[in-house]
């Protein structure tokens, strides 16, 4: 049952294979439905960008991905889940972060990576500082308040 | 008891370092008192937390609100806003 799922996290500065993901999720069980995979890659903004720097909280940055991830598993009816998100130097077309949601049924798994990545956006200790194409340094990404918004729509009553 | 201060991003920068310890002075009992007090050691931290309400606070690895206590804190970390995912 959901309470039994151990989320898989992982924060490393390699690169990761969806398909392996996705297999080692679903590899030897008949009961997954659903699974719903969420990749982020750095994109190069017209090509403006030439590599994203993401600075990250050693310890915290598991640990809230943790709590985020325990919640999800609490909240819909979850048979696998995997969150990996990388740090470091990223080039445009590289992966950044991906989440894999296997449930019965697609509709929990979507909600669930859907609301992984709103909460991850907002609260996982990431930070992006953009290295610019024309060699100059560029600054830190700033927050945007419609991420914010967009992780309070799934606030309960109760929190 | 020394408390460990970790900074990230454009905080850690203006700062111009990435953690230290500190000895808390009395009356320094919340998260908005530490950030107050901070801003009073020096130019580079008056220039990192010239806007308190946007710094973000953790303590021992978790997300605080301003008003938290901090008595009993190992690691209070200070940091922008995330933009990770």
């Amino acid at each position: 049952m959901a309470s039994t799922v151990v989320p898989a996290i992982r924060v490393q500065r390699e690169d990761f294979d969806v398909a392996a993901e996705i297999a080692a999720l679903t590899e030897g069980r008949a009961d997954i439905g659903a699974v719903v995979t969420f990749s982020g890659l750095c994109r190069d903004e017209k090509g403006a960008l030439a590599a994203l720097e993401l600075e990250h909280y050693p310890g915290m940055a598991e640990a809230e991905i943790g709590r985020i991830a325990t919640e999800a598993i609490g909240r819909w009816p979850l048979q696998g889940l995997t969150v990996v998100h990388r740090h470091g130097k990223i080039t445009p077309g590289e992966n950044i972060v991906l989440v894999v949601a296997a449930s019965a049924h697609r509709q929990a798994a979507f909600e669930a990576a859907n609301f992984l990545m709103d909460y991850l956006k907002s609260r996982a200790p990431f930070w992006k500082k953009e290295h610019r194409a024309d060699g100059s340094e560029g600054g830190w990404v700033e927050a945007k308040e419609a991420d914010d918004e967009a992780a309070d729509r799934w606030k309960t009553p109760d929190k | 008891m020394s408390t460990k201060l970790i900074y990230f991003a454009w905080v850690r920068e203006r700062i111009g370092k990435p953690e230290e310890h500190v000895e808390l002075p009395a009356g320094v009992e919340t998260v908005a008192d530490l950030l107050r007090w901070l801003k009073s050691r020096g130019e580079e931290y008056e220039n990192a937390l010239q806007y308190p309400d946007v710094i973000r606070v953790a303590i021992n690895q978790e997300h605080v609100g301003h008003r938290e206590k901090i008595a009993g804190a190992r690691e209070i970390a200070l940091f922008p806003p995330m933009t990770g995912g």
